[in-house]
């Protein structure tokens, strides 16, 4: 039996490809649109604060060396999850995350809430060689990082456009971005230096002091490593 | 009303000749960067910092095979069915040759920026805003040319092959051009414009759809082009593609936070996801069903004819993977798979099986047709068919197994509650998978090596022109009426 009531139509270019695009607009109307307009109803997090200068610019090193390829930044909330990583991930953070992190694949752990797990040299130590901290590590070698001089030229230009997307950044925060992230480079470069790390000038300047940064920023905006060693110490809750 | 007769030297075969060649060489250097990953996660020493290590290698990857190989094959496919199936030149030969050198340079950038760190981390959207830009002038001018050409047709009905390019066309510019507005921080960086968790639905919505209509919709329509073709048979069901068309385009795009199963978005999409998914089976197994169906009485002609072996597989991988992926988007499933190798085993089930298998054998067919002339050898296709659905298997296996074991092992407890294994253990007992996968990777590589072997054999035999001596109309093979 054929189905004829559908042949008039194979023979109308523009209707059938109007019809086309109604039928998949529907699904990502209904998936896109309430989420959208929902954002405004998301409870703000006390503590979330927009990247300083030298931790977004170790977020951006984070996204060019591709670290999202394997490890995750969204904790699921499951026992065996908040016990490994720390509280699960809330809606109100990530605000500030531009693009999101939460990757898809953990090839290695992940590092929603690893800031502050370990000191700056265990990074300092890790980034130049995995292998060092964790013989069976198949993560490559960033030794190159700790040679290349981070780059502060567009770090206000950064910050003006975040502020413009709605980020709080005030205004000197914009104007002083260089010098806010060397000084804080500074501090980091000072902890490794305390740590035993003989840092040459180059070094105190490269693109890890800024990776580093990011890294211990990670999941610190809930003091939740507080809380729990507060409460008589262990992981998560 | 009969229409005048088109000989086929009418159609402009040099844009499917160039995107021809360019989707076999993009296969091959996909696959061998594929191949460099696999070790990268085997071996560690395979490492080569700053541009070849795997967090820059995977996007180029992931790239070079889904837009310069399948996607070169789509267009490939499109372009050499839409004519025939209009009875006309396409739209304009200039457009044609824009899309087919736009689109590679548009590969050329994403690889050398992608070596050079330039990305903004977006899955299968990593690419910064000015190759985003030039994406989309080159997608318009496939648009216009494809639709061009429908509207001057001298055929009165759309055979279905059409309405899957039409949706593919459709569906790719949308989910291209929202999920890839951001404001330039300088000429190749750029911030999304959304945060967080709002990026990550728009992010999914892209992913998963550029799955739908990227690596599903446009395949089937070279299913249902080159299958019925290659076996002499009618398409199975008239009835079916058209229900299964609708469902499976109307469902697709609702499905996308079900990569976002446990995150913090809205328990309702996400179950509206699961749901959609779930749905999904039908549309997909009706195309499926469509397909092996058309095979019926040509089942014999699979032992002789490697091209009819590759749908086939093909179309059963396609099976495969949409029952297993609406499994995985059941939550109690994806509970266990999520983050894990499962994934990576299922989008290579999908991904080699049955996007990989179909494009070569759209490109095994059309090849000889482009430059008139037969299949350097039939032994090597047929060699080629063996060595890539062991080698995929290999790799899907070994996924299924390695990802099973990081899920379980990631759960375990200890009678007391606490966890039973550290991370670290986790990557050293999947370890050997990662070989086996690599293995696998070798296999399918060397594959699509001997296919490539076969094609410049092949157009070394043959030539673009028509041969002299012979009518336009009377080429010594069937190029399709």
């Amino acid at each position: 039996m054929a189905w004829n009531w559908h042949r008039p139509l194979e023979a109308k270019g523009v209707t059938f490809t109007v019809l086309t695009l109604l039928t998949i607009l529907v699904g990502g109307l209904v998936e896109l649109v309430p989420p959208y307009f929902l954002q405004g109803t998301i409870d703000p997090i006390d503590g979330v604060k927009p990247y300083t200068a030298l931790e977004l610019e170790g977020r951006d090193l984070y996204i060019r060396e591709g670290c999202n390829n394997c490890h995750s930044q969204m904790i699921r909330p499951f026992k065996a999850e908040t016990d490994r990583y720390g509280p699960f991930t809330m809606p109100g953070e990530g605000i500030y995350d531009r693009p999101f992190l939460y990757g898809s694949r953990r090839t290695g752990p992940d590092l929603s809430r690893v800031g502050g797990k370990y000191p700056d040299s265990w990074h300092w130590i890790h980034f130049r060689n995995p292998r060092e901290i964790e013989p069976r590590s198949i993560m490559p070698p960033y030794a190159f990082m700790m040679e290349s001089p981070l780059d502060l030229s567009l770090t206000k230009k950064k910050l003006e456009v975040l502020h413009d997307l709605g980020h709080d950044y005030d205004e000197a925060q914009i104007q002083n971005a260089a010098e806010d992230a060397r000084a804080q480079a500074e501090r980091v470069a000072a902890s490794l230096r305390k740590d035993g790390k003989a840092l040459s000038d180059a070094e105190a300047h490269s693109e890890t002091i800024a990776l580093i940064a990011y890294i211990q920023r990670l999941g610190t905006d809930i003091r939740w490593r507080e809380a729990a060693a507060g409460a008589g110490g262990g992981l998560g809750r | 009303m009969p229409s005048p007769a088109v000989t086929r030297s009418e159609y402009d075969m040099s844009v499917v000749r160039g995107f021809a060649i360019s989707a076999l060489v993009w296969g091959v250097v996909g696959m061998t960067v594929g191949l460099l990953a696999a070790l990268q996660l085997a071996a560690p020493a395979f490492n080569l910092p700053p541009y070849l290590s795997f967090g820059r290698i995977r996007p180029l990857h992931t790239n070079a095979v889904i837009f310069g190989f399948t996607l070169g094959t789509v267009f490939a496919s499109s372009y050499y069915g839409v004519q025939r199936l209009c009875r006309v030149r396409m739209f304009s030969d200039t457009l044609s040759r824009i899309n087919l050198w736009g689109w590679n340079a548009v590969i050329v950038a994403a690889a050398v920026s992608l070596l050079l760190g330039k990305s903004t981390s977006k899955e299968y959207a990593e690419l910064e805003w000015p190759i985003d830009i030039a994406i989309t002038v080159v997608w318009v001018v496939y648009a216009i040319n494809f639709f061009g050409t429908i509207a001057r047709r001298r055929e009165k009905g759309m055979y279905v092959a059409i309405w899957f390019w039409i949706a593919t066309i459709l569906s790719i510019a949308l989910l291209h051009i929202f999920n890839s507005l951001e404001r330039p921080v300088s000429w190749m960086k750029s911030y999304s414009i959304y945060a967080g968790l709002y990026d990550a639905n728009i992010q999914w919505w892209y992913g998963h759809n550029a799955v739908g209509f990227l690596l599903t919709t446009p395949i089937l329509g070279m299913m249902y082009y080159f299958l019925p073709k290659q076996a002499g048979r009618p398409i199975f069901s008239h009835r079916l593609s058209i229900v299964h068309f609708w469902s499976l385009i109307f469902l697709y795009m609702w499905a996308g936070p079900h990569h976002l199963i446990y995150s913090p978005l809205p328990d309702w999409t996400q179950t509206l996801a699961t749901g959609f998914s779930v749905m999904l089976i039908l549309p997909s197994w009706g195309g499926m069903l469509n397909g092996l169906l058309t095979l019926r009485g040509a089942w014999d002609k699979l032992r002789t004819d490697p091209i009819l072996k590759l749908f086939a597989v093909g179309i059963t991988f396609y099976g495969m993977s949409t029952f297993e992926g609406p499994m995985m988007a059941v939550k109690t499933v994806n509970s266990l798979s999520h983050f894990t190798n499962w994934t990576i085993g299922h989008v290579h089930s999908g991904a080699l099986g049955w996007v990989a298998l179909t494009c070569f054998g759209a490109l095994y067919y059309m090849i000889p047709r482009l430059w008139h002339t037969q299949l350097y050898s039939e032994r090597l296709a047929e060699l080629h068919f063996w060595i890539a659905t062991l080698g995929l298997v290999t790799y899907v296996t070994s996924m299924w197994v390695s990802g099973i074991t990081q899920g379980l092992m990631w759960r375990a407890v200890n009678p007391d509650g606490s966890l039973a294994y550290t991370f670290i253990e986790s990557v050293a007992a999947i370890h050997i998978y990662d070989w086996i996968r690599a293995a696998g990777g070798v296999l399918f590589l060397s594959g699509a090596l001997l296919m490539f072997y076969n094609v410049v054999m092949t157009i070394r035999q043959g030539s673009a022109g028509v041969p002299e001596g012979l009518p336009a109309g009377a080429v010594p093979v069937a190029g399709g009426r």
